[in-house]
């Protein structure tokens, strides 16, 4: 940017100025009413009693009411058993005054069920079957609760801390309406609350057993209204709350857990920590600048849903709800909330520990679903089938970017691209901020700094690289721009509470915003990335949406307005759900404009439970500090827990100037990371990564080719995760959820189950202390091949161009050691196969190829995916797919066998019959065997023996 | 299945007409021919290990230095020799053999990739014999012109240095004559200062006289007007009419206060009413002008004539010496009119007009002033001189001080600026001043950076300039500009960048940095094979 910077872009930027998050800028639980409304309800016995005469049963569900024995208010609890050990457990208003909100688009489809039987009934219970293994689902009548067992383990107790809330809608009391509608007994009651001076609880309790006999058809009891629940302020900012309160909480409690992840996006450690005494963990997508480090504050994104883990069992709570949601957790011994009838047939040791997790959002309805487990690749799965899998990038998306904000102009984009090449460091991608657009008009072009795009990417395109531009949410109001004339021309913008366009400032100046939750909007915005309609696109561009939380610099927490409208739906409902349908919009697009045959690459700031379906993420606006580099790695592996697959942080730091050291040690770490992209503020020197001389050029040359090689490794890892939901990058509990050692481990982690990474994230570190998980197994070193034993600590002294990873052994992994300029130009290369003998001398591996980009693999079957096993000293390659075909230049150029013996002589043997001898090296003194080209083709049937 | 490349290739190479043929493996450059014997067993070039020679160039590295694969991909650390008969020969890395992107102009590293390349040697060289040759033409005439800016900065240092040497021995000259001067300004200020205090003393005291005389005056009017039955005596009735004069500011002027006013006495004759006077005369009203407020006393220090203090006076001194004549001779218009006053003078009283304005000097006490100031004004100029003449002379050895370069070449630029507009800004390049960027279309300027050094590469320091501490960014460091110097015939930046935040990046051409022709050889192709 030059010298006299943009006035409004000054001013923005001091809006939002500070050396670390302005904390002020965003509500704690005590400053957003209804989670304070909420909090200060403290466990004990629920008001809320199941109503069992009103059950029905059908096939797939059964449907109770709930009554609320305070305020007579009944509510509709539907219970699902799903299919792949999932309860679905809904609660909504029998009768609310309006419709409440339910999260469409989340789930890929309604989810399949499975049968309910009543396996018992008596006046205070109901005891459900939930399929094998004595899985039954018990329903508590007074008060109420549910809890999930099986045999006689109490799995999850539902309300067992009596803390379910739901506030109902209701008209607002200094309306006409309500007056002429009030009863003599509901003034009555009015009355006697504002004469009360009782607290609330006290009343609860006292109001108790008065109405325990009372008439359950009784009028609803009005409740005082307390601060907040009609109009809110928060700094200058003022939510109208036209509809009242009508936030919801739900208890679940967990025996024998103490071990709970997910609900990111957080930057804080893997494992939850206990909230009482601090705020609950915050989801509520948000732009924080500059954001701090170890604590529950919301961030970009945010996916409700957490993993609990025990050496017995792995289970997730999904709670589907798009609004603002705060989540506390405790730990708690399991004695506590065991009371009632669950004694008589449950065992449990009060000592025993206990985790409770309470989850309180703003609107919406309580749905959750209850994912069994046991195992940790069963929740995966569970989740998958509820919000489906990872998207599958193109294999380019796997290699490595190279951003900046800005690159300058057309000039500045081919000096880049030739400085990659003067320095042979690969990259496939090179990418643009928002300095590109003309004015931040998103689909356009700055006509003087890119006056030829085609040209630019022509040029990339023959050195077979992509760009990927920015494509922000907020649409510059100005007559002059045809995307703004379109949306406001259509109806598109979301709405102020008073019906006129919502706007709001941001990059562009005063902005408007498209509602991206009605369909015919993102069909059209879809449709803008059409060639002839985004004027200078081509296909090796892809997209970047940034800022879709949505940020506005005036709104309150940098944020829409919660009374904002989307049709007739407030911001406040769809608030968490904006940034993936802008994804989805963008994504759908770029698949359009491709008439279907291309995958799509979007990258998002903000996101929700499904957005693994769209593309990546990123961490957001981190900084150059190891702090931040340490993080990356929870950040990314909590995503990892919950679907999405495809994260990333800004290598370097987007914020401030990393020193050569951090730079180079985040290059190594970011090249072991699913989106490995390095970015940087307009306001640092320039990063390039061979400006820092050429010892550290050739460190972070040497980071980049590990990655590169390694890529038919993250392909099919990638592949993997779209087919099955199981996570590319996984804590290492995920393999070994029995070692409770590796419950906390956040320093390390697997890619796939076949190597360990631990990256070097401490300043001037000398060497770094990994886990070996895996008692009984071995690991090598994928740089020296040296073995270690699994199940210790080991000390790795490091240099600056260590990298700690180590193979699993049993495992086969296969890479291409030709690493050239970009993974395009390495598509027909042989591969190499690095087969890791586990201490019983056999090992496994799978090879997954297709064309790399189009969507083939999946509509026609276009792939070869290929077993490969060692085992009694028999190498073999089988095929997976015996119904897929695809044909691939692609050879085995080399295998390598670690950790076994000289053998006398090695045979090939091929599909035809045929057999050859095949040369090969031993080093005995790192126990490593080389054979020298078999020259198969990688799609082939072969067994390799060895005498 | 692997495709089996052909482990020779023939290579045509044209040159000059010449056709020759040599056989060699893909890959490998001339002048390592000798190491590729064919059906010899080969050794890698390091040494390490011996390889049938059926397995140089089969797709499989063998050599930890890459040599037995010179014309494949399969080495990591390989490279690849383009003859590129027409342009330059060059080594590519293995990696990019048949990757689908055509590197060597001659097509030869695409022989197994489907990439469609064209031979574009022939174009290359001649368009970069076309860019040689010009640049060898704007070398030679550059130099040319460097050899003239060479002598003309000699010529120029050489004048400096002797107008320094000149005005040093000026220089001298003047510290003694304003050194002379200072003694006559002083020996003339002593018999001034003396003669004015003189003066000044004699008019206080007939200030003091006259004052008296006119209170005197006005007791007796008062007097007079108090006394209104006129029998000689003012009496405490005849004192009440004034209200005035009531001690307790209560509006009344009651017979009690009136007579403590009256020492407590009926009725006081002219005489005791002198001490009656003394403690009404401040509040009284005269009945003949009942308007006008009482005069506030002036003290006697506040002396109206014009001070003129010529050590600090800031206007100029012909200007002061005319208004100073002015002032002496009519006094009273002078402070009549404010407008014309220096700050420095109090606003008179017009009142007292009569009263305080100061007799002129007497002839001989204005003689010694004219000789005084004549020597003051004789000294002040003599020591601006000298001042000029110092700033002269640091002005002409800053410049001599710059580095200009090892023949001083570059000091034609000094005290020059060379302007860039692009679509945005006005760029401006002031050599061994300053940087700063404009706004086109209005807006204040940016200081890009002021000179600081000469930072090109070590070999040659003079192809950079470096220009520092320029406006603050905003949560950054302070501009900088970095100034890259080409060898042209014209003194002309000719692109300007931002290449980083607040980093600064200026291309400018000059012949002070054309380097001397050293050969006439124009051909690119030094070490072309063939």
């Amino acid at each position: 940017m030059a010298a006299s910077c943009d006035s409004l872009v000054l001013i923005l930027l001091v809006c939002l100025s500070a050396q670390a998050v302005d904390r002020s800028n965003f509500k704690t639980c005590d400053q957003s009413a209804f989670c304070k409304r909420q909090r200060e309800l403290k466990p004990g016995q629920s008001p809320y009693r199941a109503l069992l005469d009103t059950l029905e049963l059908s096939d797939s569900r059964i449907t109770l009411q709930l009554i609320n024995d305070n305020n007579k208010v009944r509510l509709l609890l539907e219970l699902y058993r799903l299919q792949g050990n999932m309860t679905r457990v809904k609660i909504n208003e029998l009768k609310p005054i309006k419709p409440r909100y339910e999260v469409p688009d989340v789930l890929i489809s309604d989810p399949l069920t499975e049968a309910l039987s009543v396996v018992s009934q008596d006046e205070n219970s109901l005891v459900l079957s939930l399929g094998g293994k004595e899985q039954r689902l018990i329903v508590s009548a007074q008060p109420f609760r549910l809890d999930i067992v099986e045999g006689p383990q109490v799995l999850m107790s539902l309300n067992s801390r009596g803390l379910l809330a739901f506030e109902h809608l209701r008209a607002r009391k200094d309306t006409i309406s309500h007056k002429i509608s009030s009863t003599v007994g509901s003034m009555w009651d009015s009355l006697k609350n504002i004469f009360s001076s009782k607290s609330e609880s006290e009343e609860v309790t006292g109001q108790e057993n008065a109405e325990k006999q009372s008439d359950e058809d009784e009028q609803i009891r009005e409740e005082e209204d307390k601060p907040g629940m009609w109009e809110e302020t928060f700094k200058s900012h003022s939510d109208s709350k036209p509809n009242g309160p009508s936030s919801i909480s739900l208890d679940f409690s967990l025996p024998g857990v103490e071990h709970v992840y997910g609900i990111p996006e957080h930057a804080d450690t893997l494992k939850l920590k206990n909230t009482d005494g601090s705020d609950p963990y915050r989801l509520y997508n948000l732009d924080v600048f500059q954001y701090e480090l170890h604590n529950p504050m919301a961030l970009y994104g945010a996916v409700p849903v957490l993993i609990s883990h025990s050496t017995d069992r792995t289970m997730g709570i999904f709670w589907l709800n798009a609004a603002e949601t705060w989540v506390d957790i405790s730990s708690n011994t399991a004695g506590k909330t065991m009371f009632g009838k669950m004694l008589d047939f449950v065992k449990v040791s009060s000592e025993a520990p206990q985790t409770d997790v309470r989850w309180i959002s703003e609107s919406g309805i309580i749905d959750v679903f209850i994912m069994l487990g046991p195992k940790p690749t069963d929740v995966f799965t569970q989740y998958a089938s509820l919000t489906g899998t990872q998207s599958f990038p193109p294999l380019s998306a796997l290699a490595y970017h190279q951003c900046r904000w800005n690159y300058n102009d057309q000039e500045d984009v081919k000096a880049v691209d030739q400085g990659f090449d003067e320095h042979d460091i690969p990259y496939d991608f090179i990418w643009l901020d928002i300095e590109h657009a003309d004015g931040k008009r998103y689909f356009t072009w700055d006509p003087s700094k890119f006056p030829q795009p085609k040209d630019m990417l022509q040029g990339l395109m023959d050195k077979r690289r992509k760009l990927v531009a920015i494509v922000d949410p907020h649409i510059r109001v100005d007559s002059g721009y045809r995307i703004h004339n379109e949306i406001r021309s259509k109806n598109f913008y979301v709405k102020n509470k008073d019906g006129g366009d919502y706007e709001g400032w941001c990059w562009p100046g005063n902005s408007g915003y498209p509602d991206f939750t009605n369909p015919e909007m993102r069909a059209w915005w879809a449709s803008m990335f059409a060639y002839d309609q985004y004027e200078g696109s081509m296909a090796n561009q892809y997209i970047w949406n940034d800022m879709n939380e949505p940020s506005v610099f005036n709104g309150p927490e940098v944020t829409m307005h919660k009374d904002a409208l989307h049709g007739v739906w407030e911001h406040r409902e769809v608030h968490n759900l904006y940034g993936l349908y802008v994804q989805k919009a963008t994504a759908d697009g770029l698949i359009q404009r491709s008439g279907g045959v291309e995958r799509p690459f979007v990258l998002t700031r903000a996101f929700f439970a499904g957005s693994q379906r769209y593309g990546a993420v990123w961490t957001g606006d981190n900084a150059a500090e190891w702090g931040h580099l340490k993080m990356s790695i929870p950040m990314c592996l909590s995503l990892g827990l919950v679907g999405i697959s495809f994260c990333g942080a800004d290598v370097g730091g987007f914020f401030k100037h990393p020193s050569e050291e951090l730079l180079v040690r985040w290059y190594q770490a970011g090249a072991y990371q699913p989106f490995f992209r390095a970015h940087a503020h307009i306001d640092t020197p320039r990063r390039e990564p061979w400006l820092f001389g050429p010892e550290n050029t050739a460190l972070i040359r040497e980071a980049v080719r590990q990655r590169y090689a390694l890529l038919p490794y993250w392909y099919q890892l990638f592949y993997n995760a779209h087919r099955t939901g199981q996570p590319v990058m996984r804590p290492l509990w995920v393999e070994y959820p029995d070692n409770v050692a590796t419950f906390s481990i956040e320093d390390e982690y697997l890619i796939g189950k076949d190597l360990l990474v631990h990256p070097v994230t401490d300043e001037g570190a000398s060497g770094v202390t990994a886990y070996l998980p895996g008692k009984g197994e071995v690991w090598y070193d994928v740089h020296t091949f040296q073995k270690h034993d699994g199940d210790q600590n080991l000390y790795i002294p490091v240099t600056m161009n260590s990298i700690p990873v180590f193979q699993r052994g049993g495992s086969i992994i296969c890479r291409k050691d030709r690493v050239r300029r970009s993974s395009s130009c390495m598509e027909n290369d042989p591969y190499s196969l690095y087969v890791a003998l586990s201490s019983q001398g056999s090992a496994e591996g799978e090879l997954y190829i297709d064309d790399f980009h189009t969507f083939n693999f999946e509509k026609s079957k276009q792939f070869v995916h290929r077993q490969l096993s060692f085992s009694d000293n028999i190498l073999s390659s089988r095929n997976l797919s015996p119904d897929s075909q695809f044909s691939t230049g692609s050879w085995i150029e080399k295998i390598v066998i670690i950790g076994g013996s000289q053998p006398s002589s090695v045979t090939l043997k091929t599909e035809d019959g045929t057999e050859s001898t095949l040369e090969f090296e031993f080093d005995s003194t790192r126990a490593v065997l080389t054979l020298r080209k078999p020259a198969v083709n990688a799609a082939a049937d072969w067994t390799v023996l060895l005498r | 299945m692997t495709c089996i490349h052909l482990l020779m290739t023939l290579v045509f190479a044209v040159s000059l007409g010449t056709a020759v043929e040599i056989q060699r493996p893909r890959g490998v450059p001339l002048s390592k021919k000798a190491f590729y014997e064919e059906n010899k067993p080969f050794t890698c070039l390091d040494g390490s290990r011996t390889i049938p020679f059926d397995r140089v160039n089969d797709d499989y590295c063998d050599c930890k230095d890459g040599s037995d694969e010179p014309g494949t991909a399969a080495c990591p650390n390989g490279s690849f020799h383009c003859t590129n008969a027409g342009f330059r020969p060059t080594f590519i890395p293995s990696s990019r053999i048949n990757d689908g992107i055509c590197d060597c102009c001659d097509t030869t590293d695409e022989y197994n990739s489907g990439a469609k390349c064209e031979n574009t040697c022939k174009e290359l060289g001649r368009k970069e014999r076309e860019v040689l040759q010009k640049m060898a033409e704007i070398t030679k005439e550059g130099f040319l012109l460097k050899q003239q800016l060479i002598e003309e900065a000699k010529k120029g240092r050489q004048e400096k240095q002797d107008k320094v040497t000149d005005m040093q021995e000026n220089k001298k000259q003047l510290e003694e004559k304003v050194e002379a001067l200072r003694t006559v300004k002083e020996t003339a200020e002593q018999p001034e200062k003396e003669a004015k205090e003189r003066h000044l003393k004699a008019w206080e005291e007939q200030k003091a006289a006259i004052r008296l005389e006119k209170d005197k005056a006005k007791m007796a009017e008062a007097f007079l007007e108090l006394d209104d039955n006129a029998d000689g005596f003012v009496s405490v009735s005849e004192l009440q009419t004034h209200a005035e004069l009531d001690p307790d500011a209560d509006g009344t002027l009651t017979e009690t206060e009136a007579q403590g006013l009256m020492g407590g006495t009926e009725q006081v004759d002219t005489s005791t009413f002198e001490s009656v006077w003394a403690s009404i005369k401040d509040k009284y009203h005269s009945e003949s002008q009942p308007e006008e407020p009482a005069p506030v006393e002036t003290s006697p220090d506040e002396v109206k004539e014009p001070v003129v203090d010529n050590e600090s006076e800031p206007y100029p001194e012909e200007d002061i010496s005319e208004e100073e004549d002015e002032d002496d001779d009519d006094e009273d218009d002078y402070h009549e009119d404010d407008d014309k006053a220096p700050p420095t003078v109090r606003t008179p009283e017009k009142s007292q007009d009569d009263e305080e304005a100061m007799p002129p000097y007497d002839v001989d006490t204005q003689a010694l002033i004219d000789a005084a100031q004549k020597a003051r004004d004789d000294f002040e100029e003599a020591e601006k001189a000298l001042r000029e003449m110092d700033d002269q002379i640091g002005n002409i050895e800053k410049e001599l001080s710059f580095d200009f370069g090892p023949n001083a070449e570059f000091t034609y630029l000094y005290s020059q600026c060379y302007e860039l507009t692009t679509s945005e800004y006005i760029y401006r390049l002031c050599p061994f001043n300053r940087v700063s960027q404009k706004p086109k279309y209005g807006g204040s300027e940016t200081n890009l950076g002021s000179w600081g050094s000469w930072s090109g590469p070590e070999n040659n320091k003079y192809l950079v300039m470096k220009y520092e501490h320029g406006t603050g960014c905003w949560q950054g460091p302070s501009r900088s500009t970095t100034v890259k110097l080409t060898c042209g015939k014209e003194t002309v930046v000719t692109s300007t960048s931002e290449p980083s935040r607040c980093e600064y990046l200026m291309e400018f051409t000059t012949p002070a940095v054309c380097q001397e022709p050293n050969n006439t050889d124009l051909s690119p192709h030094g070490h072309e094979e063939l």
